[in-house]
């Protein structure tokens, strides 16, 4: 079955999504983050979307799923990279994604997990 | 109003909706949309295309590229057979589901277009066309 890797980086999971996504793939993501946060104990995990041209409302709920869930399992998780006409698309669809933690790179969002993750 | 090219696919399975996705961003392409819209027009066929796979029991999409005045437009049909939405107006209603989703679909998706039309009937299936200009 397709699947969207997961890396380790020390106690950080990094997911980076570079596929035109369909639904039952973001459903495998979701599981399978869930399995490596228990199985790694991983304390953050940072999704990459930069590479995403549109974020409907399948793929914002599957964001708001993994941010809730990771946080049930004691890790942080940032988004980063999200497109400005991704950004757009979004809010007028009606998602904020509320209680999601996001920068505007990996860079800040690695910043930011650490400081979290410091503070938790 | 002049119509330039038009076509039909598929929206029968899961798959059929990322390829209604990216047939949409090229043909905005194409009719010159500026990113925004284009994004915006390709979120909302995401959004019809996953109806009707899921509630409609799938059917087909059918393009149209309009020439107006001054202006180039796309126009998306989504056509299923399935059973039709029974109350049009709660189920324009934002955040009201009868699947397990967000309820943001239809709504959303008229939102993010120039133009919506819906054609339903209980067991007759449903009919929903966008059209964005540029």
């Amino acid at each position: 079955m397709e699947r969207i890797p997961i890396l380790q980086m020390g106690e950080y999971l990094l997911v980076t999504i570079q596929v035109d996504m369909h639904d039952q793939l973001a459903l495998n993501l979701q599981e399978d983050l869930a399995e490596r946060i228990s199985r790694t104990s991983a304390k953050g995990v940072l999704i990459d979307i930069s590479a995403l041209d549109m974020v409907d409302s399948f793929i914002g709920r599957m964001i708001g799923t993994i941010s809730g869930l990771s946080r049930i399992m004691d890790a942080q998780t940032v988004l980063v990279g999200m497109q400005p006409s991704v950004a757009i698309t979004l809010v007028e669809l009606g998602m904020t994604l509320p209680g999601v933690s996001t920068a505007l790179n990996v860079e800040r969002g690695m910043q930011k997990l650490r400081d979290r993750v410091e503070r938790s | 109003m002049n119509l330039r090219s038009s076509g039909t696919q598929p929206v029968r399975l899961e798959q059929d909706v990322v390829l209604a996705r990216q047939t949409a961003r090229k043909l905005a392409t194409e009719c010159g949309m500026r990113l925004i819209d284009q994004t915006k027009l390709v979120t909302a066929v995401s959004e019809l295309a996953r109806n009707t796979v899921v509630y409609g029991g799938g059917g087909d999409m059918d393009w149209q590229v309009l020439e107006d005045i001054g202006r180039v437009g796309l126009r998306l049909s989504f056509r299923d057979q399935g059973p039709g939405i029974p109350d049009v107006r709660l189920a324009l209603t934002d955040g009201w589901t009868s699947g397990g989703g967000l309820g943001l679909g239809l709504t959303g998706a008229r939102r993010l277009v120039d133009e919506f039309d819906l054609q339903t009937a209980p067991g007759e299936g449903t009919c929903v066309t966008i059209t964005r200009w540029t």
